[in-house]
C-alpha cells in the first residue's frame, strides 16, 4: 500500500485506530453532515444525530420505511412510505414539508441550494420553490430519480426510457432525453454541461446537454447505486464494480472515447463512494465492510476500516472535508477526524 | 442452498381473470387467523377490506430489459417496491403480489430471476391462478390473458364451482388440463381453500422439484364421475375433446404442454447446450419449463426450471438406491415446435 499525507498527520497506511466507533444502534442507509453533526438515516423511522463529542441522539422522522434522502448541508430532507416529506436540521428539529394526499410512497427527494425542494410519488414529481410555490409534473412512468440543475430552476426527472428536463417556472414544454431502459438515479455535472443516470441494468447513461449527445458507460458487474462528483466536477466516481470506477469529465466530450480510472481493487464490490469536497481524494466503502481513502491522482490507499462485516451503506464527508463518517448494513458506524 | 433460500422472503403471485375471485382469496388470506403478517402489493386500493399498513399500490409497469433477450420483461414498479419493503424486513413474513385481471404473469416471475437485489432478498414461491368455473371456458376462447394465467400457474383455484353443474365442472377442468396438466387444482366456492394449499408451496424451489407427473391422472379420483357425458369435439373452436370413462381430454390448439422422458441417461455436454439454445430461440413460446435429469456418470439428480428464456438449474441430491434413473422434462407453451423438441431431446440420449 502506498502512502499519502492527509494534512498535518505523519504518513501512515492505516487510520483504523483513529476511527471513533459510534453506537448509533440501527443500520444506516445514508449519512449526511449538517455542519459538524453527522446524521445517520436509518432504514426506517429514525435518524441518529452524532455531534463532534460523539454523543448520539435519536430523532423520529417517519412512521415507516425511509425511502429517500437529500441534503444541502443545512438540512436533510427525507421521504417515507408514510407519504411524508420531512426536513431535519442539525438541532434535531423536524418539520413535515408535505404529505401525499393518497399516502403514496415518497420515492425520491432532491434539494436546490436556493431552498427549493423536489419530491416524487409514483409518476408525479413535485417542486416547491424557496418561496413556497408548489408545482407538479406527471412523468410518462414512475419517477426513478430527481435532480436539480446547479443553475436555474430546472429539474431532471429520470423514468423509463429516458429523462425529462422540467422547468417548473416556464411555460415551455419539458425537454425529453430518450434512451431505452429504466433510469434510476440522476445527477448533473457541477458545471451543468452533462447529465448522467444510473440505470436498472448495470450501466450509466449520459447526455451532453449542449447537443444531447449520448454517452454510454457500461461494463459494471452490478448496478450502480452510489455516484459522487470529484472536486471541481473533474470525474464521476461510482460503485458497482470491484474497483472504484471514475469517469473523466474534464474535456468537452466528457468520458466519450476515454477509459475510466479504476482504483482500489479489492475482492469485494464497491458499495459506496464519497469524493472529498476540496481535495482530489475520495472515500470508498465495500460490500465486505472495508472503507478506504483513495488519492485520485495515483490510487494510493489508506485503510479506514477493515473488512469482515456487512456492506458499507453510508459514507460522507463534512463540507470542510475534515470529518468522514460511515455506516454499515449491520449497524456499525464510525467517524474519522483529520 | 435450501437454508439460504429459506431466509429469503417468499413471494406468492396471485393472478386470475377479471371477476374470478382474486380479491376474495386475498381477503381470506389476510383475515384468517394464521399468525403471519403479509405485505400485499395490489393494483387497486380500496378493494381490500382489511386495515394493513403493508398494503402497497402498484402501477404494473412492465419494462423491457436491455440485455438482448427479446421476451425479457420485468415489473419495474415491483423492483422499486421490493427495495422499499426490504427496509421493513422483520415486519412481515411473506409477500403477495396481486396482478390485474389482464396481466401476463411472466414479467412478475421474471423480476425474481433478473433483478440482483430482488433475488438477494426474496424468492418466488408460486404462481396461484384463481379461475371462474362458470366463465373460464369462454375466457379461454376469447382472452389470451386468461390462457396465459392458466398455463403459468403452479396452483389453480377453480372457484365458483357452486354455480356450475357437474358436467360443466368436468368440462372446464378438462380444458384447464388440456393447457396445464401439472398445476395443483383446487375446486372451491368463495375461494374456500386451505391456505397451506396456496401459500408456502415452494414451486420454484429447485430442492422441491420432486415430481413432475401430470396432476390430471388422479384429478378425478375424489369423485369418480358417474356422468358419462360424451364430448365429441365439434365445437367451433377447433379443439377436440374425447372422454375415457368420464375423464375428458382436450388438446388446446394454441397452448399446450409437452412431456419428454427417457430411462437411458442423457449426455450433459449435449443436453445443456441444447436446452440453452432451445430457450434462447423458442423462449418466447415456452412459458414454463421443468426437468429432473439423469446424466451419464453422475450419481446426482440434476434439476432445472425456467420461465421463458430464463433457466436455473443445479444438482439436487443423489439418486436413491433402487430409484429408477429416469429423465423427465416438461414444457408448457404456445405453439411449441413439438417435433423439433422431441428430436432434439432424443439426440441427447446416450444409446
Amino acid at each position: 500500500m502506498t502512502q499519502f499525507d492527509p494534512g498535518e498527520r505523519p504518513s501512515i497506511a492505516s487510520l483504523t485506530d483513529q476511527v471513533r466507533r459510534l453506537a448509533i444502534g440501527v443500520p444506516a442507509t445514508a449519512v449526511h453532515f449538517l455542519g459538524d453533526t453527522a446524521v445517520f438515516v436509518g432504514a426506517e423511522e429514525n435518524a441518529a444525530l452524532v455531534n463532534q463529542a460523539g454523543e448520539v441522539s435519536t430523532v423520529a422522522i417517519h412512521g415507516g420505511a425511509i425511502l429517500c434522502m437529500a441534503s444541502d448541508s443545512k438540512r436533510i430532507v427525507t421521504g417515507g412510505d408514510d407519504g411524508k416529506v420531512v426536513a431535519l436540521n442539525a438541532k434535531g428539529e423536524t418539520s413535515v414539508l408535505a404529505t401525499d394526499a393518497k399516502r403514496r410512497w415518497i420515492d425520491n427527494v432532491a434539494l436546490h441550494p436556493d431552498g427549493a425542494v423536489a419530491w416524487s410519488a409514483a409518476k408525479t414529481a413535485f417542486v416547491r420553490s424557496g418561496k413556497g410555490e408548489e408545482k407538479n409534473f406527471d412523468a410518462p412512468s414512475t419517477v426513478g430519480g430527481l435532480a436539480f440543475a446547479p443553475k436555474g430552476l430546472r429539474v431532471a426527472i429520470a423514468h423509463y426510457n429516458g429523462v425529462t428536463l422540467w422547468f417548473p417556472n416556464m411555460a415551455a414544454k419539458p425537454e425529453f432525453l430518450e434512451w431505452a431502459g429504466s433510469h434510476l438515479a440522476v445527477t448533473f455535472s457541477p458545471d451543468n454541461k452533462f447529465l448522467v443516470t444510473a440505470m436498472h441494468e448495470p450501466a450509466l447513461h449520459g447526455w451532453r446537454l449542449a447537443d444531447n449527445r449520448h454517452m454510454r458507460m457500461s461494463g459494471y458487474p452490478g448496478r450502480v447505486r452510489s455516484m459522487s462528483w470529484s472536486t471541481g466536477g473533474k470525474g464521476l466516481a461510482t460503485s458497482g464494480a470491484d474497483t472504484v470506477i471514475i469517469w473523466p469529465f474534464t474535456s468537452k466530450d466528457g468520458p466519450m472515447g476515454k477509459e475510466p480510472a479504476m482504483l482500489a481493487p479489492l475482492q469485494a464490490r464497491v458499495s459506496m463512494v464519497a469524493c472529498h469536497p476540496k481535495q482530489d481524494i475520495m472515500a470508498a466503502g465495500y460490500s465486505d465492510g472495508t472503507v478506504l481513502i483513495i488519492r485520485l491522482e495515483d490510487g494510493a490507499e489508506i485503510l479506514v476500516r477493515r473488512n469482515g462485516s456487512a456492506a458499507v451503506s453510508a459514507l460522507a464527508w463534512n463540507a470542510k472535508g475534515t470529518l468522514l463518517a460511515f455506516g454499515t448494513e449491520d449497524g456499525d458506524a464510525g467517524m474519522l477526524e483529520f | 442452498m435450501s437454508e439460504l433460500s429459506s431466509q429469503k422472503i417468499p413471494v406468492t403471485v396471485l393472478t386470475g381473470y377479471l371477476g374470478a375471485g382474486k380479491t376474495t382469496l386475498l381477503n381470506r388470506i389476510l383475515s384468517e387467523n394464521h399468525g403471519k403478517k403479509y405485505a400485499v402489493i395490489v393494483n387497486e386500493f380500496g378493494e381490500i377490506g382489511i386495515d394493513n399498513d403493508l398494503i402497497i399500490g402498484a402501477d404494473e409497469e412492465v419494462f423491457e430489459m436491455n440485455n438482448g433477450c427479446v421476451c425479457c420483461t420485468v415489473r419495474g414498479d415491483l423492483v422499486r417496491i421490493m427495495d422499499g419493503l426490504m427496509k421493513r424486513k422483520g415486519k412481515f413474513d411473506a409477500i403477495i403480489v396481486e396482478t390485474t385481471g389482464l396481466a401476463d404473469p411472466a414479467p412478475v416471475a421474471q423480476t425474481f430471476f433478473v433483478d440482483e437485489d430482488v433475488q438477494k432478498n426474496a424468492r418466488l414461491d408460486a404462481v396461484v391462478t384463481v379461475a371462474d368455473a362458470k366463465w373460464l371456458s369462454d375466457r379461454l376462447k376469447d382472452a389470451p390473458e386468461a390462457k396465459n394465467q392458466i398455463a403459468f400457474a403452479d396452483v389453480i383455484v377453480l372457484n365458483k364451482t357452486d354455480l356450475v353443474s357437474k358436467p360443466e365442472l368436468a368440462e372446464v377442468e378438462a380444458r384447464i388440463r388440456g393447457i396445464n396438466p401439472y398445476a395443483k387444482l383446487h375446486r372451491t366456492e368463495r375461494c374456500k381453500v386451505a391456505l397451506a394449499d396456496v401459500l408456502e408451496r415452494g414451486a420454484f424451489d429447485l430442492d422441491r422439484i420432486l415430481e413432475i407427473e401430470p396432476e390430471f391422472l388422479d384429478a378425478g379420483d375424489d369423485h369418480h364421475h358417474h356422468d358419462h357425458d360424451h364430448h365429441h369435439g365439434h365445437d367451433h373452436h377447433h379443439d377436440h375433446g374425447h372422454s375415457h370413462g368420464g375423464l375428458k381430454h382436450y388438446h388446446d390448439e394454441d397452448m399446450q404442454s409437452l412431456s419428454l422422458r427417457s430411462d437411458k441417461p442423457l449426455d450433459p455436454t449435449l443436453f445443456m447446450p441444447w436446452l440453452q439454445n432451445l430457450v434462447a430461440t423458442e423462449g418466447q413460446k415456452i412459458l414454463r419449463s421443468k426437468g429432473i435429469l439423469a446424466f451419464t456418470d453422475d450419481d446426482d439428480r440434476y434439476v432445472f426450471q425456467g420461465v421463458h428464456m430464463m433457466l436455473e438449474g443445479d444438482h439436487q441430491r443423489k439418486w436413491k438406491e433402487g430409484e429408477p434413473r429416469e429423465s423427465r422434462v416438461v414444457f408448457i407453451g404456445r405453439e411449441l415446435p413439438e417435433k423439433a423438441i422431441r428430436d432434439g431431446f432424443e439426440a441427447c440420449i446416450v444409446a
